[in-house]
């Protein structure tokens, strides 16, 4: 059933259609819809059997999970940006103890300087945690991927982290067709767990483990998320065949068959992506998308197949590793290895600056000039850049960055932009 | 709180004392058929006070919930000591998360215990002064006030002792660690720092807190039965000797818990609902400076020069708890304390 709904509160009737037994749950922007949809489900009794418990951190958020999953009980929450950096401990805890907990980030930048919106700076961070990562590309994506996620995540006994962009999607509304309950009952089998906290069979849980066998353990993880890259495109088909929409999986090929240029992406910047590629196409380039869904496992060899056709890919990236650049476009550099393609990283859309058409189409312009640097910082403010440069050079004491720039762009609103 | 108080006014086994009530009264670790929730083989040290505590805390929640308990662990020396795997010394379902999350883990277990319907298995909570006090603070204050259904034991040694003797908000001011060094004009820790979680958990108005020893283990056997014929967040704090790190002779380790007891240092109280409802009185007051001597962390009290001063601030702090919990008063309910009295 179709319903104008906002991104946040289709997730928790999707995440609540999964029947959750214990959600854990701490308020931050712009997560906070969600989990206030599920407490009023818990609460007013129609999703039961679940126990909701308001924590007093991410860190507890993320450790109710684990406890609640170790003994049985399929775990949810979901957070963002400085909490999600506040669990790191935990996540690495949760995936490494190999409990299938199922949790939104809903993407925002990372502090210092504070800032609510939305980039991926938050779940990149993580990449390495042992999560699976699912980036969605629409509201009617990350419905269906939640339900995908428990059914993959209890299957491997691995957690899996769904992203969805920070106010772009958990603050649109728009139609979203929402799963019947008989439908996931079906879609989705009872939580078996592989290991369980169970008077009946003692098990220690979380022993330390040395030298002697640390690699294997490391190992076995990395082998389940090897696992993952035959399950997910299986449990994408399987969620095609039982609900008549494509939704999850590896990757979103948007007229990239024959493109010369290609740009990857993901998440919601996907939509505006293809509107300029459109466009293009209109204009008689040879451009095409392809769309991170996957990014953890790392579906190298779709992602080499997708793109070996290409002369030049561009990686537009919401986030990015301070000191060295692109994050994605280096994994998509080893997809590529050996291949006559040239990658170009182009960081956009940091701390929720709009990725424009127009941006976009300066970007592709300069590449077919041959111009591209190999990283472009999309819409960087050179002139405010350099003034606080500037200022550095000509003295010792020159101030917070962040306060200085601010002053010298005046009152928000105030100006251009 | 229905646990019958027992006092058996010997020292060494519990054995002729148990010869003398109703076998239901005997203690648990005196009973064959007990547990051994941690059993024997496991690494810590000799005289581990906090190997003793687990060990009488656990086979008497077992009891108390006829071994239907599910038990998580902050890292430390516990943690390290009891799962050298493949081995185990755990004979109970057991896990350990992190260093600062038992309490949140614990939460975890109970929500989804609850979710499931299910009403029997019980859940405890462990760790050590820096698992407690310091680092998993949060996670425990958060279980406290939401009165998740657990119960959480603090083994209190006074320091980080799986890291090396490092100084917690439970160490004790002017002891020895290798953070609060022997140096300077106010060796050892630094005095007006540090807290009391029994106190801040009574503060949570929770309906069970309680503090106990190793050296009274018939008490936290009892306390820890009453504790769990409660339902919510309960908290026992148990100070645990720890030789490595006091630098005690491992022989002294329930002669050191008595002493923490009789010199007023280490207040034994029970609270409900946020009062103070009982106090261990001490039956042999004991100057400060027997109980310092014991330890090399308080050496400098004494070598190269004896320091008064801080000896005699040692003593304001023990006679301060003596006062505040009236330690000392005769209870006139306790007939077994007024024998004592006249006898003495």
């Amino acid at each position: 059933m179709f319903e104008q709904i906002e991104g946040s509160q289709a997730v928790a009737r999707a995440v609540a259609a999964c029947r959750p037994e214990v959600i854990c749950a701490y308020p931050i922007s712009p997560q906070t819809h969600i989990v206030e949809g599920l407490s009023r489900l818990v609460k007013s009794g129609r999703l039961a059997p679940c126990e909701f418990v308001n924590v007093e951190s991410e860190y507890a958020a993320m450790s109710v999970a684990i406890g609640a999953s170790a003994t049985g009980a399929r775990a949810y929450t979901a957070t963002a940006s400085q909490g999600l950096l506040y669990m790191t401990e935990a996540l690495y805890n949760a995936s490494g103890l190999g409990l299938p907990i199922v949790m939104t980030v809903a993407n925002r930048a990372i502090g210092a300087p504070i800032n609510i919106w939305n980039d991926h700076s938050d779940s990149m961070s993580q990449r390495d945690s042992g999560w699976i990562q699912l980036y969605v590309e629409s509201n009617q994506e990350a419905v269906d991927v939640h339900l995908q996620a428990f059914r993959l995540a209890e299957a491997l006994s691995l957690p899996v982290m769904v992203c969805m962009d920070g106010f772009i999607l958990t603050h649109a509304v728009e139609s979203v067709e929402l799963p019947g309950q008989e439908q996931v009952d079906q879609f989705l089998p009872a939580f078996e767990p592989r290991q369980q906290l169970d008077p009946e069979h003692p098990l220690t849980i979380g022993a330390m483990v040395g030298p002697e066998a640390y690699t294997e353990v490391r190992y076995l993880a990395h082998y389940k998320q090897m696992q993952a890259l035959d399950l997910i495109p299986e449990v994408a088909g399987l969620f095609e065949q039982r609900f008549g929409r494509s939704s999850g999986g590896f990757l979103r090929h948007y007229r990239s068959d024959d493109a010369g240029t290609i740009v990857v992406a993901l998440g919601s910047v996907l939509g505006t992506i293809e509107d300029v590629v459109d466009e293009l196409r209109d204009a008689g380039e040879h451009i095409g998308a392809v769309g991170i869904r996957t990014f953890r496992p790392w579906p190298a060899d779709e992602v080499r197949a997708a793109l070996a056709g290409a002369k030049r890919v561009i990686v537009l990236e919401k986030a990015f590793a301070i000191g060295i650049g692109g994050i994605v476009s280096q994994d998509v550099h080893g997809a590529l290895a050996g291949l006559p393609i040239s990658v170009h990283t182009a960081i956009a859309g940091l701390g929720g600056r709009p990725i424009t058409k127009a941006s976009l189409r300066q970007l592709l312009a300069d590449a077919r000039a041959g111009q591209l640097a190999p990283i472009t910082f999309v819409d960087l403010n050179h002139a405010l850049v350099d003034a606080e440069i500037q200022r550095m050079l000509s003295a010792r004491r020159s101030g917070p960055h962040a306060e200085n720039m601010l002053r010298d762009i005046g009152i928000v609103g105030a100006g251009p932009v | 709180m229905s646990a019958t108080r027992l006092k058996y006014f010997q020292t060494g086994s519990f054995a002729a004392g148990n010869r003398l009530v109703d076998p239901d009264q005997r203690s648990v670790q005196s009973d064959p058929g007990r547990a051994n929730a941690i059993t024997c083989g496991h690494r810590a040290c000799q005289g581990c006070g906090e190997a003793l505590g687990a060990r009488y805390a656990l086979d008497a929640a077992m009891r108390a919930t006829g071994g239907d308990l599910i038990a998580t662990n902050a890292t430390g020396c516990l943690e390290v000591f009891s799962t050298p795997y493949p081995e185990s010394s755990w004979q109970l379902p057991w896990i350990h998360s992190l260093f600062g999350n038992a309490a949140a883990v614990a939460t975890g277990v109970a929500a989804a215990l609850k979710a499931k319907g299910n009403t029997h298995t019980r859940v405890v909570g462990q760790g050590g002064d820096g698992g407690t006090v310091d680092i998993g603070f949060a996670c425990l204050s958060g279980m406290f006030e939401r009165g998740d259904d657990v119960l959480f034991i603090c083994y209190d040694n006074e320091a980080y002792m799986n890291t090396g003797v490092q100084r917690s908000a439970a160490t004790p001011p002017a002891a020895y660690t290798s953070t609060t060094q022997a140096v300077g004009d106010e060796p050892g820790a630094t005095w007006g720092q540090g807290k009391s979680v029994p106190l801040i958990a009574l503060a949570h108005e929770i309906p069970y807190v309680a503090t106990a020893t190793i050296a009274d283990l018939r008490d936290l056997e009892r306390k820890v039965q009453t504790a769990m014929e409660v339902r919510g967040a309960r908290y026992i704090h148990v100070l645990v000797t720890c030789p490595l790190g006091w630098g005690a002779a491992s022989a002294d380790s329930i002669k050191l818990a008595r002493l923490a007891t009789e010199t007023g240092i280490f207040p034994v109280w029970e609270g409900e609902h946020g009062d103070v409802v009982s106090v261990t009185k001490i039956r042999h007051q004991t100057p400060v400076e027997e109980y310092l001597k014991l330890q090399t962390r308080y050496r400098h009290l004494f070598l190269p020069a004896r320091r008064e001063d801080i000896i005699e601030r040692i003593q304001a702090r023990a006679d301060r708890n003596i006062a505040r919990f009236g330690l000392l008063e005769a209870a006139d309910d306790d007939p077994l304390d007024l024998q004592v009295e006249a006898g003495s």
